[in-house]
C-alpha cells in the first residue's frame, strides 16, 4: 500500500495514481508492472502510485465507483479518469491518463 | 384445486422466501425461490423497481430479513424519494442498517479500457454491502446497464455469469430486473443466466387506458399461476390481483339481509336477499338504480353494518345531497364511519386496476356490504370478452369474503333493440338476484316500474310493482292489471277512481232494487189481503144465500104441513107431502 515510487518524497506529485486490484492475482501483478513501466518511461518524477487491495479494504470499492479490476484512477491531475483492464495497451493507457508520450 | 394441492409438495422440496407484496405470494404459491436470484423484466415505466424495492422494504420490515440493493440508474436519494411515495421510509430503514443502497455508477465516457479485467471489484462491493448488514435479500436495479458502460460484451457476460452463481453460493435471495427485449424477454438477454424463476411485468394501453399486467413466466421446481394479472402500483406499494380463483367453494349462507325496501323484500320472498350474494339491479338511464343501491347501503349502515360504496357517476357529496332529497341520509353514516363512498373517474384506470383498487379498498375497509355504481361504465371501454372474466374474478372475491354486494347496470334506453334480458353482457349469469328497472311510458308519463327477473334460491314474486321515488324515500306500489293491461301513475289513479265510482254506483243501484222488490211485496201483500177480504165477502153471501134458501124451505114444509092439516088427514098430508 505504500506508494513504491520514490519520487513520493516531493510535495506534490502532478500526477496521482490509484491502482485497485484484488488479491495477487497474474492479472494485477501484470497491471502494476505495466503502470510503473509506463510511469517510469514517460512520468518519470511527477507521478505517485497508490495500490489498493480490496480484498482487504472492500469499503473503499464504493468510494471510487469500482467495479472491474484491476483499475487505474487518476485522481490527480483533474478530472479524475479511469482505466480498466490490465493496462497491456501502452498507447491506451497514455491516452486515458491524458499524457504526452515523452519519446516516441 | 389442482392448483391449491401442490404447493404444499412443492413447499418442500423448494424453499421459498414470501416477498410480501399481496398477490404476488399467492400467484407464486410462497414467493420467490429461497437463496436463488429471480429476474423480473418489463419495458420502461412497468414498476421493475418498486416491485424489487418492495421486496426488500418488506423483507426487512416484515420478515426480519435484512437487503441489500445495487442500483445502476438511480442514486440513493432518487431512490428513497420514489418509494416514498408508496409510503415507504427507506431512510429509516438505511439508518437502521436494515437495508444497505449501493449506488454504482459507471459512465462510458470516464472509462478507458486496456486489456484483460474481471468485475471482482463489484463482487467485492456487494459481498462487502451484504456482509455489512447481513443480508438475506439483495436487488441489483437494471444490471443491463453495464452494458451500455462496458464496451466488452464478451467479457460482461461471462462476469454475469459467475455473478449470479455466485449470489447462489452467498445464498441470498436476489431481484434482478431486466429490460424488456424486442425479441427476447430481456434486452441483453439476462434469462439465460436466471433462469429459476422469471416474472413478467408489462404496461399496456387499450383504448386510451393502461393497464399494468404481472405474468410469472418461468418459475422451475414449482407449479404457479400462469395467467397475466392486473397489478396496481399505489400508496401501499405494488398489488396484485390473484383472481385465478375459479373455484366455486365459496360458503353459502343462509341468513337474509334486507334491501332497505320493505316491499322489494316482500317481493324476495319476504325476507330480502342473501347475506353474501350478488345482486344487480339493472335499467335504463333514470328508473331508480343508483336510488336501490343508496338504500341498500343505508339500509345496512342502519343495521350497524358496514359498507362501502364505488360511485363511478357522482362524486360523494353529489350522492349524499341527491340522496337526501328522498330521504336517504348518507353523510350521518359517513361521519360515523359506518359508509365509505370512493368515487372515481371509470377512464382514471383500466378494468382491471378498478379490479384492483377495489380489492384494495375491500380489503382495507372490511365491509359487509359493497355497492358498485354502475359497473356498465367501466366495462365501457372493454370488450365483452375481456369483461366477464374481470368481473367474475371481482364477484368471486366478494363472494368468498361473504359480502353482499350490489351492482347496479346501465341497459340501453328506451328504445334499445336488444331486449333488456339480452343486455347485460353476461354478467348476469353471475349474478344471484336480478332485478329489473323499466320506464313504461303511457298517456304522455313515465314510469317506473320493478320486477324480479331472478332470484336463486328464493321465492319471488312475479308481479312488476310500480317504484315510486318521493321525499319519503322509495315505494313500491301495486300496478293495476286489468282488462286494459298495466297502468302505472296517474293513468293507474285515474282507473283507480274510475273503479271506486262504479263500486259506489253499484252500491246505489243495489240498494235501490232493494227497495223496489220491497215495496213490490208490499203492494203483493196488500193485494192478498184484499182478495181474502174479497173471498170472506163472497163467503159470506153464499152462507147468506144457502141459509135463506134452507130458512125458505123449512118455511115451505111448514105451511104445506099447516095446509093438509087445514084440509083434513094426516096421511094425505103425508102424501101430498111425499109426491111433491
Amino acid at each position: 500500500m505504500n506508494p513504491p515510487a520514490p519520487k513520493a518524497k516531493r510535495a506534490v506529485a502532478a500526477f496521482e495514481l490509484r491502482l485497485y486490484v484484488a488479491g495477487q492475482t497474474s492479472k494485477s501483478q501484470a497491471a502494476l508492472t505495466n503502470l510503473k513501466r509506463l510511469c517510469e518511461t514517460h512520468l518519470a518524477g511527477q507521478y505517485r502510485i497508490e495500490v489498493i487491495d480490496l480484498l482487504k479494504t472492500p469499503q473503499l470499492a464504493a468510494g471510487d465507483q469500482i467495479l472491474a479490476v484491476p483499475t487505474l484512477v487518476r485522481r490527480l491531475p483533474e478530472p479524475i479518469k479511469k482505466i480498466i483492464g490490465d493496462l497491456s495497451n501502452e498507447e491506451r493507457v497514455l491516452v486515458g491518463l491524458d499524457v504526452q508520450p515523452a519519446k516516441s | 384445486m389442482k392448483q391449491k394441492k401442490q404447493p404444499e409438495r412443492a413447499a418442500a422440496t423448494l424453499p421459498k422466501t414470501p416477498t410480501g407484496i399481496t398477490g404476488l405470494d399467492e400467484i407464486t404459491l410462497g414467493g420467490v425461490p429461497r437463496g436463488r436470484p429471480t429476474l423480473v423484466c418489463g419495458g420502461a415505466g412497468c414498476g421493475k423497481t418498486m416491485l424489487a424495492l418492495e421486496f426488500l422494504v418488506r423483507g426487512a420490515r416484515d420478515f426480519g430479513e435484512r437487503g441489500v440493493c445495487m442500483m445502476f440508474e438511480e442514486s440513493a436519494d432518487e431512490l428513497t424519494a420514489n418509494v416514498r411515495s408508496l409510503g415507504f421510509d427507506l431512510d429509516k430503514l438505511v439508518a437502521q442498517k436494515k437495508i444497505l443502497l449501493d449506488h454504482v455508477h459507471i459512465e462510458r465516457s470516464e472509462f478507458e479500457e486496456t486489456g484483460e479485467y474481471n468485475l471482482d471489484g463489484l463482487f467485492i462491493r456487494l459481498g462487502h454491502a451484504i456482509d455489512t448488514i447481513g443480508a438475506k435479500r439483495v436487488v441489483l436495479d437494471t444490471i443491463e446497464a453495464l452494458f451500455a458502460g462496458l464496451p466488452n460484451h464478451a467479457i460482461l457476460r461471462a462476469e454475469l455469469r459467475r455473478l449470479f452463481r455466485w449470489l447462489k453460493e452467498r445464498g441470498v435471495t436476489a431481484l434482478i430486473t431486466g429490460e424488456r427485449g424486442e425479441s427476447s424477454v430481456t434486452r441483453y438477454g439476462l434469462e439465460e443466466y436466471v433462469a429459476d424463476c422469471v416474472i413478467l411485468l408489462d404496461h399496456r394501453v387499450e383504448g386510451q387506458i393502461s393497464t399494468r399486467r404481472l405474468r410469472v413466466l418461468k418459475y422451475r421446481g414449482t407449479t404457479h399461476g400462469m395467467n397475466e394479472y392486473p397489478f396496481l402500483i399505489n400508496d401501499h406499494g405494488v398489488s396484485v390481483l390473484p383472481i385465478t380463483s375459479l373455484r366455486l367453494d365459496h360458503k353459502a349462507s343462509a341468513q337474509r339481509i334486507s334491501t332497505g325496501i320493505p316491499r322489494l323484500d316482500d317481493m324476495l320472498g319476504g325476507k330480502g336477499v342473501f347475506s353474501g350474494s350478488s345482486v344487480l339491479v339493472s335499467g335504463s338511464p333514470g328508473t331508480g338504480k343508483s336510488s336501490i343501491a343508496a338504500k341498500f347501503v343505508e339500509a345496512a349502515c342502519q343495521r350497524g353494518e358496514r359498507a362501502l360504496l364505488f360511485a363511478y357517476e357522482e362524486s360523494a357529496a353529489q350522492i349524499m345531497r341527491n340522496m337526501c332529497s328522498i330521504g336517504i341520509d348518507l353523510q350521518k353514516h359517513v361521519e360515523k364511519g359506518l359508509l365509505r363512498i370512493h368515487s372515481s373517474r371509470p377512464t382514471l384506470q383500466g378494468l382491471e386496476q378498478h379490479l384492483v383498487m377495489m380489492h384494495d379498498a375491500v380489503c382495507g375497509f372490511r365491509p359487509d356490504v359493497v355497492a358498485v355504481d354502475p359497473i356498465s361504465n367501466l366495462t365501457f371501454e372493454n370488450n365483452e370478452s375481456e369483461v366477464k372474466p374481470t368481473l367474475m374474478r371481482l364477484i368471486d372475491f366478494l363472494k368468498k369474503e361473504q359480502i353482499t354486494t350490489v351492482f347496479t347496470s346501465l341497459t340501453g334506453g328506451g328504445g334499445a333493440t336488444v331486449s333488456p334480458e339480452d343486455s347485460q353482457m353476461g354478467v348476469s349469469s353471475l349474478m344471484d338476484v336480478w332485478l329489473l328497472l323499466r320506464n313504461s311510458e303511457l298517456n304522455g308519463e313515465r314510469n317506473r316500474t320493478v320486477y324480479v327477473l331472478k332470484a336463486r334460491g328464493t321465492h319471488h314474486s312475479n308481479q312488476v310493482r310500480e317504484f315510486r321515488l318521493g321525499n319519503r324515500g322509495i315505494e313500491l306500489v301495486d300496478v293495476y292489471l286489468g282488462a286494459s293491461g298495466v297502468l302505472t301513475g296517474s293513468a293507474r289513479i285515474v282507473q283507480e277512481a274510475q273503479e271506486s265510482a262504479a263500486a259506489t254506483l253499484r252500491t246505489h243501484n243495489h240498494e235501490r232494487r232493494l227497495r223496489q222488490l220491497a215495496s213490490k211485496r208490499k203492494a203483493v201483500e196488500s193485494e192478498i189481503a184484499r182478495l181474502k177480504a174479497e173471498a170472506d165477502a163472497e163467503e159470506a153471501e153464499v152462507n147468506f144465500v144457502i141459509a135463506q134458501e134452507l130458512l125458505q124451505e123449512k118455511a115451505a114444509l111448514q105451511n104445506s104441513k099447516t095446509l093438509a092439516a087445514l084440509r083434513g088427514g094426516r096421511g094425505e098430508n103425508t102424501r101430498l107431502v111425499k109426491k111433491s
